[in-house]
């Protein structure tokens, strides 16, 4: 007895299907997925967090006359922390940190006028702004009159805070890694288990198989990018500016290159250790080049237009385009472009590479 | 081809279901098959025999056109792998690999959905599921099965196809007895249905049980090929006597005893193929005797495949 060819599922589906249940099935990969990014997003969240600015911290080199006259001077100024510290101890406090300028006023002679060194770290913007508070403080109290008149706006609106930066980041480099560790080792898995030997020795289709994968990514991709986004809006009120629709494009488009690119990666190992460092490689310039953590503009200027050309950029760019900046899907159309081609070219060479054996 | 409505399948003696000639696969240094010729008759069922090694898994993946072989020709269903018609010829396949493990996640049930969907036409997955008796655990998963389930589960991933040619690599190694008998049992449901099986292993007691001709391999090539009934009575003999026995005896004096008809040494080992074992056995004992031979241990057998293996070798099956 045959059933009739209307009842039987498609291959894709039922592919897709036994895949989804594998992963779900699998509790480590779902802490990978879902609980890990909303850890780090927490960590980072409060670690960054948004406080009244640090004072910055002068030390007075103590143990003259001269020392005491300028803590007094500038015991009033409202943006420093003014310590006296004898001169072992500031250098000291210097050398790690804790103090961002010093300020020595040698031994002050009868009747001349106060004069003081700084000692800071040229390359550290506290040190150079703490020079300038220290100086301007002494200024104003030896009775500097200043001739422009300066009015002062704070600015610390949802949107530019570190953690508006983060959160479109962790959505990228969730999407990244899902996609390439989640594919990376179901396919190596099953190469060594001779799974996807018995596989081609069915009519099965190779490039539904492999399609599988992409399917069941899309499905991940969503949840994955809505636990990290509402996780982010409920906790530190990031908001996403710019369409749904939008999100979930960009989203797509970025799940697909680096689902390509898993199966890619994936398309020779025999092995799962092989295929681990692998996937690092592939990941890690990424990790720290694509601007999750820190912008990418801190780069030389001459290797940022390779870092734009990483999926990873083009994903973070898209995706803080549309959460942080409200842009509409248009205006991502380099991105998608980018990402788009990663996507497409690493699936063709993976479909032509595949070792079923 | 005949695949017309009830009458699918050819019958038996019309054509051949599986042929290679010339066959020859070597990998890197090693030559696995070294210039085969078979064939395989609808609704047969042929087995290769032979010890690990021998190029019996290679001839397999070679006809299931998971291996390309490196000369001859091979035929299966009439095709040729390769010919463009690949795709329709896996349609008419069952394949169970020697160590294919499927997904642990997944039940039995969502296991044979699966296969189930790779092929235009197939059997109810809970027909399938009876077949091999795994009714129970229906809704268990692959993780939890034992060795015999997890076998039966293979075999059913190979039916559920509903296969004109069913290939099993080692179906019952490393399984108990029981577990062995029930997966016979499956395979024999399959034959009375018609259809054409083509199995390897290296227990000569399965090649007995199932096949109707087998064909004994070692490196690479075939010693010998026939009914199993048929390979054991060409040894001219109906009992095999074992014996270990300290200090020399002469070859072709034991050989030439009366009632034997051929003797194989190994070390302190001996082996005779023995026509009359009221004969050969007092020549025997007056022989080690004679010579001033001390018996260790003596014991006689029912000639089978086995000895017709070392016969032809010189080497036991099992450790070869």
């Amino acid at each position: 007895m045959r059933e009739r060819p209307a009842a039987r599922p498609h291959p894709l589906v039922e592919l897709t299907r036994a895949r989804l249940l594998e992963f779900v099935r699998e509790p480590e990969a779902v802490f990978w997925v879902f609980v890990f990014p909303v850890l780090l997003a927490l960590a980072l969240g409060i670690a960054f967090r948004t406080k009244p600015p640090d004072r910055l911290r002068a030390v007075v080199v103590g143990g003259t006359p001269a020392a005491a006259r300028v803590a007094v001077l500038l015991a009033g100024a409202p943006d420093l922390e003014v310590t006296v510290l004898d001169p072992a101890a500031a250098a000291r406090a210097l050398r790690t940190s804790r103090a961002d300028v010093l300020v020595d006023a040698g031994p002050e002679r009868q009747d001349a006028p106060l004069a003081v060194t700084y000692r800071y770290d040229l390359t550290r913007a506290e040190g150079r702004a703490a020079r300038l508070a220290v100086d301007d403080a002494l200024e104003r109290a030896l009775g500097r009159r200043d001739r422009l008149a300066a009015r002062e706006e704070p600015v610390t609106a949802p949107g530019t805070r570190y953690i508006d930066f983060l959160i479109p980041g962790l959505v990228g480099l969730n999407l990244m890694g899902s996609g390439m560790w989640g594919l990376g080792f179901a396919v190596v898995q099953a190469r060594t288990r001779k799974l996807l030997k018995r596989f081609a020795a069915t009519p099965m289709r190779r490039s539904h198989y492999l399609l599988s994968f992409i399917f069941s990514r899309l499905v991940g991709l969503v949840l994955e990018v809505a636990v990290v986004v509402g996780f982010g809006w409920v906790l530190f009120g990031v908001a996403v500016r710019g369409s749904v629709f939008a999100l979930a494009a960009v989203a797509f488009v970025g799940s697909l290159a680096f689902a390509g690119i898993g199966l890619l990666v994936a398309a020779r190992p025999r092995t799962v250790e092989g295929v681990s460092g692998l996937m690092n490689l592939v990941q890690l310039p990424m990790w720290l080049a694509s601007g999750s953590f820190f912008s990418y503009e801190r780069f030389p200027a001459a290797v940022r237009p390779l870092i734009r050309a990483l999926p990873l950029t083009a994903l973070n760019d898209a995706l803080r385009a549309v959460i942080n900046d409200g842009a509409p899907l248009a205006a991502t159309a380099h991105e998608l472009l980018v990402m788009a081609l990663w996507g497409a070219l690493s699936f063709a060479l993976a479909l032509k590479l595949f070792r079923w054996q | 081809m005949a695949d017309t409505g009830g009458g699918r399948r050819p019958a038996p003696g019309q054509g051949v279901a599986a042929r290679c000639t010339g066959l020859v696969k070597r990998y890197e240094d090693v030559t696995a098959v070294a210039g085969l010729d078979l064939a395989v008759a609808p609704g047969e069922c042929f087995g290769l025999l032979g010890p690990n090694g021998a190029g019996k898994t290679t001839t397999m993946e070679v006809l299931e056109g998971l291996t390309r072989p490196d000369e001859g020709v091979v035929e299966v269903l009439g095709c040729r792998w390769g010919s463009g018609r690949d795709h329709e010829l896996r349609e008419r396949l069952g394949v169970q690999l020697q160590e294919t493990q499927l997904g642990e996640k997944l039940t039995v049930e969502e296991t044979l959905r699966l296969f189930a969907s790779f092929f235009t036409r197939s059997r109810p997955v809970g027909e399938v599921i009876a077949t091999v008796e795994l009714e129970e655990k229906r809704r268990a998963r692959v993780g939890k099965l034992s060795g015999g389930q997890k076998q039966r589960l293979a075999l059913a991933c190979a039916l559920v196809s509903d296969p004109d040619l069913l290939f099993l690599d080692e179906p019952t190694t490393g399984l108990d007895p029981q577990a062995r008998l029930r997966v016979w049992d499956v395979v024999e449901r399959f034959r009375a249905r018609g259809g054409t099986v083509l199995l390897t292993t290296h227990s000569m007691e399965e090649a007995t049980r199932l096949c109707d001709r087998v064909a004994i391999m070692d490196h690479g090539r075939i010693l010998t090929l026939g009914r199993p009934d048929a390979l054991v009575a060409a040894l001219g003999a109906d009992q095999i006597v074992e014996f270990r026995a300290q200090g020399e005896v002469a070859r072709e004096r034991l050989a030439g005893l009366p009632g034997v008809g051929g003797a194989i040494r190994a070390g302190d080992a001996w082996q005779l193929s023995v026509r009359r074992i009221d004969e050969a056995l007092p020549a025997l004992l007056a022989e080690l005797e004679r010579s001033g031979v001390a018996l260790e241990s003596l014991a006689t057998h029912q000639a089978t495949l086995e000895d017709v293996f070392v016969s032809l070798t010189g080497r036991a099956l099992r450790d070869a």
